[in-house]
């Protein structure tokens, strides 16, 4: 009972409850949905390992959107970021029939998370040294982005046939669990050690909390912002590989759309607020599979990908009520109004009672 | 010199200023380099092509003057073509039923948002946000296919063209002039205006002095609100469908536009007419590339981006040259008084 208690109060709470029913729906009304088979060359198979292998960009724009978040800032150029190191990843291979690539595929890699990391940079740029608003300073790259990535691949879908390509978020010879499931796994762990044996995670949340007061408490507030948006802008280049990966292809147009929406609704599923200050990456990494189960769960029962964002949007207008300071207020309020009313009951009551003796 | 220079610099209007002598640049270059800019039908094809940006963009400023945001605009504006357009197909009713119907719609769904934001104190932008995408799935409800509008009435408005002696405009277009007009005496010269400015200023300090904050806040959203599905319906006067596509990336256009005619970002300040200069430079770009015919369309959203970012560092130094203003004359006032009375 303690534990439980204990439990309902941790911030985990909400996100691991909400994929327990998701999962428990899923299981009762999807056939064969926790059912995981070997194919004949010795890979997992299954809807679940399908979830995992799709949430992998998730969580990791999820892990980089967690920090901006944190320091009670927004990215909304991620979706554009990915759409970008997609187009430079696959135009660098190239799209030619015959499986070879144009130039090595690890120079490839690299410019396009370099490309990723610049445009992150650029993000933190404008909000750390120039003041500008975040929401603001990411629009620009949110729709400019685009424009960008249409420009590398010429308006076409470049489709790359290089086979080590398929790698990035497919399956290696011999590995049972598809590659990206590791790079996803490699990121949280990297983060995870950096909060536990370094103070970033400190300098982030004081930052959020109150900017003035960290300065004086000599932190260097600017470099700190400048650094979180170029560590989003990384995260949404290594999602930009994957995502091309999955698909083999680069698609400036649809690459990472409506992804910003994702990632910050996993960040507020995970339990950060959303105005800042404390932050929980391991709740971020469970949001962000919440929300990819969500959607897997939506697929099944027929809701297409272009009517999901009504359930999303509806999510993060509950989330955000749930967050906000002002709802608890007047709910707490409701609550006493309503105690109050039942004392006030009993007590005529009792007076009732009393008055009959 | 230096001095009026910087009260130049300091005045709520060099924005303003700014934008207008750009667009007159442009619009000269253009004319310089092709014979076609000097038709007065190519000037007023900037008023008919943009009619639906201007009236959101409108909408866009007041949310932007209060220091909020409404990214659910684009979002509305393709709700309220498929709306119109579903109506149209699947029921009987009269034309304007129909478009009074998708009004309130449109300005009731403003005013939820405002709602939500101003009673539980939360961002503008994520639930605006949230807002934008909740319009865009329950479009794709209501069809994943175009549905075409083939109702006489509303193609006879949508090919009816007002002669004005050099050329002609659209139905759309004069309706987004008389909303600029409407818009700018309200923001100009009504209680609701002023209070709108001192809330972009200050909100706590409105507060302070009795204004209705949550009143003005919820009626500045229901504002943009009904601008986004008034520029449905003039988009729906262009487009004659209703697709789930519509308007795509447009609360992006809006608020560059209006930014780039000097809304300021922090709130407290814009001006009506800066941003129709706004969408005007848009515009005349979008004709260049068509004139040039070369060029990809890709090219506007890029080149849209670069403005709105030297705009937006522009007024950041502005507020930065303002503020060392302010401080210099608070410093400089005190040494003042003590002149006089050395003279006497």
């Amino acid at each position: 009972m303690e534990m439980l208690k204990k439990f309902s109060g941790s911030s985990l709470f909400l996100p691991v409850v909400a994929l327990t029913v998701l999962l428990i729906f899923n299981t009762l009304f999807v056939d064969g949905f926790l059912t995981i088979q070997m194919t004949e060359d010795g890979h997992l198979y299954g809807r679940l390992i399908d979830i995992l292998n799709r949430s992998c960009s998730l969580i990791i724009l999820a892990l980089g959107m967690t920090f901006v978040i944190a320091t009670s800032g927004i990215d909304i150029s991620v979706g554009a970021v990915v759409a970008i190191s997609a187009a430079v990843v696959c135009t660098m291979i190239g799209g030619r029939g015959d499986g070879v690539a144009q130039m090595p595929m690890t120079l490839a890699v690299l410019a396009a998370v370099g490309v990723g990391v610049l445009c992150g940079m650029w993000n933190g740029l404008l909000v750390a040294k120039f003041k500008i608003q975040a929401v603001v300073a990411t629009l620009i790259l949110m729709t400019a982005g685009r424009g960008i990535a249409q420009l590398m691949t010429e308006g076409q879908i470049i489709t790359v046939y290089y086979k080590p390509f398929e790698y990035i978020a497919g399956f290696l010879p011999n590995m049972p669990v598809p590659t990206n499931i590791f790079i996803a796994l490699a990121m949280v762990l990297l983060v995870a050690v950096l909060m536990k044996k370094t103070s970033i995670g400190l300098f982030v949340q004081s930052v959020g909390i109150n900017p003035t007061a960290a300065r004086y408490a000599g932190i260097n507030v600017t470099m700190v912002i400048f650094l979180v948006y170029a560590f989003s802008g990384l995260c949404a280049g290594v999602s930009g590989l994957i995502e091309s990966s999955l698909i083999r292809a680069a698609d400036a147009n649809n690459a990472g759309l409506n992804m910003e929406m994702d990632a910050i609704l996993a960040v507020a599923l995970g339990g950060t607020l959303l105005s800042g200050g404390k932050f929980y990456v391991g709740g971020s990494v469970i949001g962000a599979i919440t929300i990819q189960t969500l959607t897997t769960t939506m697929y099944a029962l027929g809701v297409s990908a272009d009517q999901l964002p009504v359930v999303k949007a509806i999510a993060v207008i509950i989330i955000c009520l749930i967050q906000s300071k002002k709802a608890q207020e007047m709910f707490d309020k409701w609550k006493a109004s309503r105690h109050s009313a039942q004392k006030n009951d009993h007590k005529a009551v009792l007076g009732k009672a009393v008055k009959q003796l | 010199m230096m001095n009026k220079i910087n009260s130049m610099i300091a005045s709520k209007y060099f924005s303003f200023f700014v934008t207008v002598a750009l667009f007159v640049i442009l619009y000269g270059a253009g004319m310089a380099m092709y014979k076609g800019f000097m038709r007065p039908q190519v000037f007023l094809n900037l008023f008919i092509d943009n009619a639906a940006l201007i009236i959101v963009t409108i909408g866009i400023t007041f949310t932007l003057i209060i220091a909020g945001i409404d990214l659910s605009v684009g979002a509305v504006l393709a709700l309220v073509c498929m709306v119109l357009a579903w109506l149209l197909a699947n029921t009987g009713i009269p034309v304007g039923l129909a478009v009074l119907l998708v009004l309130v719609m449109g300005t009731v769904f403003g005013a939820l948002q405002g709602y939500i934001i101003t009673k539980f104190d939360l961002q503008p932008f994520i639930i605006t946000l949230a807002g934008m995408f909740f319009c865009r799935g329950l479009t794709a409800v209501i069809s994943q296919d175009t549905i075409q509008i083939v109702n006489p009435t509303w193609v006879a408005l949508a090919s009816y063209r007002i002669d004005l002696g050099v050329g002609f405009v659209s139905i759309g277009a004069v309706i987004a002039l008389i909303m600029i007009a409407i818009a700018a005496v309200i923001l100009g010269f009504t209680k609701f205006g002023r209070a709108v400015f001192a809330i972009g200023g200050s909100e706590s300090s409105a507060a302070l002095m009795g204004l209705p904050v949550f009143r003005t806040k919820v009626t500045v959203y229901a504002i943009s609100g009904f601008c986004a599905s008034m520029g449905g319906l003039a988009y729906s006067l262009i487009m004659l469908t209703g697709y789930n596509l519509h308007g795509l990336g447009m609360e992006m256009d809006a608020i560059a536009s209006s930014v780039i005619g000097g809304t300021l970002l922090t709130g407290g300040v814009g001006f009506i007419p800066g941003a129709l200069v706004g969408v005007l430079i848009q515009g005349v770009i979008l004709t260049f590339i068509s004139f040039q015919g070369t060029l990809s369309a890709w090219w506007t959203k890029i080149v849209v981006g670069a403005l709105l970012c030297v705009f937006i560092i522009m007024q950041a130094l502005i507020t930065e040259q303002k503020s060392k203003l302010s401080s210099k004359r608070s410093m400089e006032t005190p040494s003042e008084p003590p002149k006089p009375a050395m003279q006497n």
